[in-house]
């Protein structure tokens, strides 16, 4: 059974104007229909670009933002419609890892503070001495010294600091664990230890990831599903292996290309499908198919007016896209290594 | 270019390394030489070595990749080479197509910037003027070096514009740097560097900012672009991929140093510095199903104020213990060269490197 769902999750901001009328003029369609299930002990990974709603998203789940619409249960309770104070207590078994670990810890408090500020809210430990053993267990899991305990933010590194925001995440005793951009912001050497370390913790703990980055080749490696976003909505879901060697959905297909791969020949023999034009406004999103302003395999009328639905190719595979099957064998365009010679070109570019 | 040759064969210059004509015969293509360039800055708590004797040569027409961590020295490299440091103590030859610019008057350095050599910076949004139209930055940038009236300038930033792919030119010349999306802006960063067609692009992490699809883009902006003119192109990024695609050459750096340098062939297959098989192991590939751990580089990068004694990698090295005597704490290595054009600075011997390389690390990546 899947430990978190949502069902056609919405969250639309209200676009205001005026001095003294303040009407509502529009909506920001961050978050505009997203269904997803999450299984219990795996990875769910998130990706898109930048403005298609992922982070909005995660936050949705915590309801760090209100959900407009949609359900997000988390095993069995549907926490969109929870009243505020039993939210309160919901949220220790969902924590979230920011992107910006020095802008997410409060530098005038120390490891220890930060770490036991969350379990005395939680009610988590009997006592302070209780509290701090936890604690220091919980730093040796990922990697940081005790006498860190005693420390201030600014005195790690950027690794070592994104190791404190997971331990704030881990001391709560969280079932699922939100990941924005876990690493983002760190260097290469420094990426591939955090994402190292959150696989460990996951074998060794039985955590719940979901994990949203830009970076599709951190997300490939860590995830089991992902589910790629393209302005609001999810426009392709299938397991990691299967998304990535056979993806279906233009934008998807588009997004690999676009990754470069460390290794010159490979490049050369690559091609790219370029997409042209910008992501257009979600305050404005277009009408049928949203890629369809941008999608060089677009079709007469239909994809302008019908948006497609999320539908299921094979197990696990869903795609939201009219033609996919077509596309698909006009132009394999399969990143792998038997056929990356293949890979055939955009009709636009 | 005589004069090159006389400064190259100076005794100082030939122990970093030979001067790389990297393919033979080849040599009066080298656009720009750096020989021992070292940026110091005097700060507080002590003399920051930011770059630390980096040498390596930049030919037209071809690209040079500079990759490395955060606090490297790759960036502040590029600022010297501009001559963009006031403050710094920066000692070193930077050869411009035949003059020395450390040397050289900054009156006549500031006429070569913008007009011989440009750059492009990482975040455009901080590198507009937020208070100007794009188009005044860039008819300014033009008739900063062009005796040309308001008419003809603008007419030559509608077409620099127009060039680097933006919609409308006449129309977004009267924009504004916030009302161009993040690839638009790198986009009109592009224009203004390029206006005086430049023989020197320094482009510093210019895709960092940008999701991958716009980066593709502006990639392909740059390459399109190169071919046009024949500039020589300065790449400066973390992202191994990127450098993949773009670069002839390649040079990793590490604490200010250059550990290894070389054909972009040669330092991805064959490579010879126990960092880049850390940088390459750390890069997870999308065109693998791989499931197997990363295999990271443990630690973090070293304070430039501190630098380790000896080989300044070896604190994070899984080779330290290696070479005999203690050596890699004690010695600080010089590059070698380990083949044609391909140099390396690490005590292990090519053997050993070239053994550790194929059995141990190659199969797992």
């Amino acid at each position: 059974m899947s430990l978190l769902e949502l069902r056609d999750v919405k969250v639309h901001f209200p676009v205001r104007a005026g001095i003294v009328t303040n009407r509502t003029v529009g909506h920001v369609y961050a978050v505009d229909g997203v269904s997803l299930s999450v299984e219990a002990g795996r990875t769910y990974g998130l990706v898109g670009e930048s403005g298609c709603g992922k982070t909005t998203l995660g936050r949705a789940v915590l309801r760090l933002v209100d959900v407009t619409a949609g359900e997000v249960v988390l095993d069995g309770t549907d926490l969109a419609t929870l009243p505020a104070e039993e939210m309160r207590r919901f949220r220790r078994r969902l924590q979230m890892v920011f992107q910006d670990p020095l802008g997410s810890l409060n530098p005038r408090q120390n490891i220890e503070s930060i770490l036991a500020e969350g379990m005395t809210a939680h009610g988590i430990g009997t006592s302070n001495e209780d509290r701090h053993r936890r604690i220091l267990a919980i730093l040796d899991k990922v990697g940081l010294p005790a006498n860190a305990l005693s420390r201030y933010p600014h005195e790690f590194s950027g690794g070592q600091r994104q190791r404190i925001g997971i331990a704030r995440a881990l001391v709560l005793e969280p079932d699922v664990l939100i990941c924005d951009e876990p690493v983002s912001a760190l260097d290469v050497s420094i990426q591939a230890q955090v994402v190292n370390l959150l696989e460990e913790l996951q074998d060794s703990m039985g955590l719940t990831y979901v994990v949203i980055a830009h970076d599709l080749a951190v997300v490939r490696h860590i995830s089991d599903v992902v589910g790629v976003m393209y302005l609001g909505s999810l426009v392709e879901e299938a397991p990691s292996d299967v998304l990535y060697a056979a993806p279906r959905h233009p934008y998807t297909r588009a997004l690999m290309s676009a990754v470069p791969i460390p290794d010159p020949d490979v490049e050369d023999s690559r091609e790219r499908i370029l997409l042209t034009g910008d992501l257009p406004s979600p305050a404005n999103p277009p009408a049928g198919c949203r890629f369809h302003t941008r999608c060089p395999w677009k079709r007469e009328t239909r994809c302008a007016t019908e948006r497609p639905e999320m539908r299921e190719l094979a197990d696990g595979h869903r795609v939201a896209c009219h033609f996919a099957e077509e596309i698909a064998q006009e132009s394999p365009g399969e990143i792998t290594d038997g056929n990356r010679e293949n890979l055939a070109k955009s009709p636009r570019a | 270019m005589s004069d090159l040759d006389k400064k190259q064969s100076a005794p100082e210059s030939a122990a970093v390394s030979e001067p790389t004509a990297l393919v033979p015969g080849t040599a009066e293509e080298t656009f720009l030489s750096v020989r021992d360039l070292k940026i110091h800055f005097d700060t507080d708590d002590g003399l920051v070595k930011s770059v630390d004797g980096v040498s390596f040569d930049v030919r037209r027409g071809k690209t040079l990749g500079i990759v490395g961590e955060s606090g490297s020295g790759k960036s502040v490299t590029s600022l010297g080479i501009m001559g963009l440091h006031q403050k710094a103590k920066v000692s070193g030859e930077v050869w411009l197509d035949g003059e020395n610019l450390v040397t050289a008057d900054p009156d006549h350095v500031r006429r070569l910037r913008g007009r011989k050599m440009a750059m492009i910076f990482q975040d455009p949004l901080s590198a507009l003027h937020p208070y100007y139209t794009v188009g005044a930055q860039i008819t300014e940038a033009y008739r900063v070096h062009h005796p040309v009236g308001k008419k003809e300038a603008k007419a030559r930033a509608v077409e620099m514009l127009d060039r680097v792919g933006i919609p409308e030119p006449a129309k977004r010349f009267s924009s504004y740097p916030h009302e161009f999306s993040g690839g638009m802006r790198q986009r009109a960063m592009i224009a203004m560097s390029l206006v005086n067609n430049p023989e020197l692009l320094i482009a510093d992490e210019p895709t960092t900012a940008l999701d991958v699809t716009v980066q593709a883009q502006i990639l392909d902006l740059i390459r399109d672009l190169q071919k046009e003119f024949g500039s020589a192109v300065i790449m400066i990024t973390h992202d191994l991929g990127v450098v993949a695609e773009m670069a002839d050459d390649l040079l990793v750096m590490y604490g200010g140093r250059c550990v290894e340098r070389g054909s972009a062939e040669k330092v991805f297959y064959e490579p010879q510095h126990p960092y880049t098989w850390g940088l390459l192991g750390s890069m997870p590939r999308i065109d693998r199903e791989e499931t197997d751990r990363l295999i990271p580089v443990k630690g973090s990068p070293p304070s430039l104020i501190n630098v380790p004694d000896g080989c300044a990698f070896n604190p994070r090295c899984p080779y330290a213990d290696v070479p005999k005597d203690n050596l890699t704490r004690t010695v600080r290595p010089e590059l070698r060269e380990v083949g044609s054009g391909h140099f390396s600075a690490c005590h292990m011997s090519q053997e050993e490197r070239t053994r550790i390389w194929t059995e141990e690390i190659a199969p797992k990546l």
